[in-house]
């Protein structure tokens, strides 16, 4: 089977400061594939190359066989790979409904069957009871979790997650696993990038880890836990040697 | 509406009807209301509130709806006002001039959102206002559409093709009765459509609307076309009325002021906003006019500078969310 996103030689430099360098990974279908690394790894770099939002220097993107390589976000989007922010972006004047509403459009002209696609979304993610809420008003949990759900308006294929399951209490983070548990047994492929291990290893199928913009390694996350470079990289000189 | 201590709120489609309802009923009375209207001193007040409501209504879509702040809605209304004498000067009938002045309001709306959409921030308000005032310039200076002295429509004799009446205000107030309810019927059934959500989710976040593949840039540009071809058909519908034009009093940087004020003061980005702010604006504008005379000059932007104030201090959603608060009170008593 074809990979649903391969990511091929992929670099960007932000003035002399290089952010990615020579970036290669793949994706299959149904997969759920974490992104790890240290700060200033190149995670986010990494994310809106592929969402459209950063147009690498070189190297393609390919989704679903098609280049998609420096589209722009709005045909991203379109293309099928949804996405959720690190720093929270709702439509803060709209109700949680109308967030929906938005990515709805995008597959329906019309209103009503917009807004039921909207609301099966809202059920899916467990907002059905918060519709009418305006986005402001509710907890960084619920924020997350709209996020989602908007994302999830445009059927998308693939879903970008960056830092879903961080900043959140064990249990919001434990709803959290389980939400996306649920969209990977419906097909969904997912790329998320998280730090707090304990969450993300156990929900992951591969991980890789990312170190000053290279790609570290690859491997399954009892693999990459094994592997000194990982470790080094990631919790520092004494946990390698130790 | 969407407070969790209202009883249970209305479906959104249910709320869009009800909104449609209502503003059909307040066009229906001022129908009714105005056809009673025998004195041309209120007559006249009521013709030139109507304008300020349907061109409040048209920067809303683009400042209110999208988020895009003009200061310079003077330059489409003064393309609509010149172009619609100028085809009167040449025998060319004012209800076919009317569309293509709309026509070149929008695409002046358009052209000048091409290269500023692009920018972020203030960049968008700063160049509305310089170009708008360099085109007011142009036109003081301008020789051929009459420079400072501006253009004079003779009278020629009651005719609908023409908007001419002088026996009676009425044809006038229907007329602005029709702008001012077909662009708020326009953003009515545009706020509850694609293109309404869109320019929302463009005004509250561009970056979240793109990742749900909204076309910032397209959306922003249909909003800018709607919103010029809106002013324009309003100054086209203002020369028709007066009869005379000059850069002075259809294309000066305070007609841009005065347009966006209702919205601001009424509620930007609500359908109600517009409406409510032009009656408050317009008896204000015209108090200051008649009882201070030659020293009312920017009287009634000091009362409106005290109104906004007053308005961000205690109702930062403006007038028209003391409709919607009443409205709550009345469903949970």
């Amino acid at each position: 089977m074809a990979a649903l996103l391969e990511v091929e030689g992929v670099s960007k430099a932000f003035g002399g400061l290089a952010a990615l360098t020579d970036v290669s990974f793949h994706l299959e279908g149904g997969e759920i594939l974490g992104l790890i690394g240290p700060n200033g790894a190149g995670k986010s770099t990494l994310f809106g190359c592929i969402a459209g939002a950063i147009r690498p220097d070189r190297g393609r993107i390919r989704f679903a066989g098609r280049d998609i390589t420096g589209l722009g976000a709005e045909r991203i989007a379109r293309a099928g790979i949804g996405r959720t922010f690190q720093v929270m972006r709702s439509f803060e004047t709209l109700s949680v409904l109308e967030n929906v509403l938005v990515g709805s459009f995008r597959r329906h002209r019309r209103l009503r069957p917009a807004l039921a696609a909207s609301r099966a979304v809202l059920e899916r993610t467990g907002l059905l009871g918060r519709e009418n809420v305006p986005a402001a008003a509710l907890t960084p949990a619920e924020k997350r979790r709209l996020e989602i759900a908007r994302a999830l308006a445009l059927s998308p294929r693939l879903l970008l997650l960056d830092e879903t399951l961080t900043g959140l209490t064990p249990r919001e983070a434990e709803e959290g696993v389980a939400l996306l548990r649920a969209l990977r047994a419906e097909g969904l492929t997912l790329l998320m990038v998280e730090h707090v291990m304990e969450i993300l290893l156990p929900l992951v199928d591969r991980v890789v880890v990312l170190d000053l913009g290279r790609v570290l390694t690859i491997g399954t996350p009892e693999e990459i836990v094994r592997h000194p470079e990982t470790l080094r990289a990631y919790f520092g000189e004494r946990h390698a040697r130790g | 509406m969407s407070h969790p201590h209202a009883l249970p709120a209305p479906s959104l489609l249910l709320a869009h009807r009800r909104r449609g309802l209502a503003l059909a009923g307040f066009f229906l009375l001022l129908l009714l209301g105005g056809a009673g209207v025998s004195d041309p001193y209120t007559a006249n007040l009521l013709i030139i509130a109507l304008l300020f409501a349907g061109l409040a209504q048209s920067w809303n879509l683009l400042g209110g709806f999208c988020g895009q702040i003009s200061l310079g809605h003077a330059l489409y209304f003064g393309l609509g006002a010149y172009l619609t004498t100028l085809a009167r000067l040449d025998h060319i009938p004012t209800l076919a001039a009317l569309p293509a002045a709309a026509l070149v309001g929008g695409a002046a709306a358009v052209l000048i959102g091409l290269p500023v959409f692009r920018l972020t921030g203030h960049h968008y308000a700063i160049a509305t206002l310089v170009i708008a005032e360099a085109v007011y310039l142009l036109f003081l200076n301008w020789d051929w559409v009459g420079a400072a002295s501006g253009l004079f429509v003779s009278y020629q004799g009651e005719s609908w093709l023409d908007l001419s009446f002088r026996t009676s205000k009425f044809p006038y107030l229907l007329a602005m009765l029709l702008y001012a309810g077909g662009i708020t019927a326009l953003a009515w059934a545009l706020s509850a459509a694609r293109l309404g959500y869109d320019w929302r989710a463009v005004r509250d976040d561009p970056a979240a609307a793109a990742s749900l593949g909204v076309g910032v840039h397209q959306v922003k540009l249909l909003a800018a076309l709607l919103s010029g071809a809106g002013t324009a058909l309003g100054g086209g519908l203002y020369a028709a009325y007066v009869n005379y034009v000059d850069p002075d009093s259809v294309m000066a940087s305070r007609l841009s002021i005065e347009i966006a004020l209702p919205a601001v003061m009424g509620g930007v980005g609500t359908l109600w906003g517009p409406l409510i702010g032009a009656a408050v604006e317009v008896p204000v504008s015209e108090f200051s006019r008649s009882y201070m005379g030659g020293s009312g000059q920017g009287f009634d932007l000091m009362v409106y500078g005290g109104l906004i104030m007053a308005i961000a201090l205690f109702r930062p959603e403006g007038l028209a969310s003391l409709l919607a608060g009443l409205r709550r009170r009345g469903r949970t008593a």
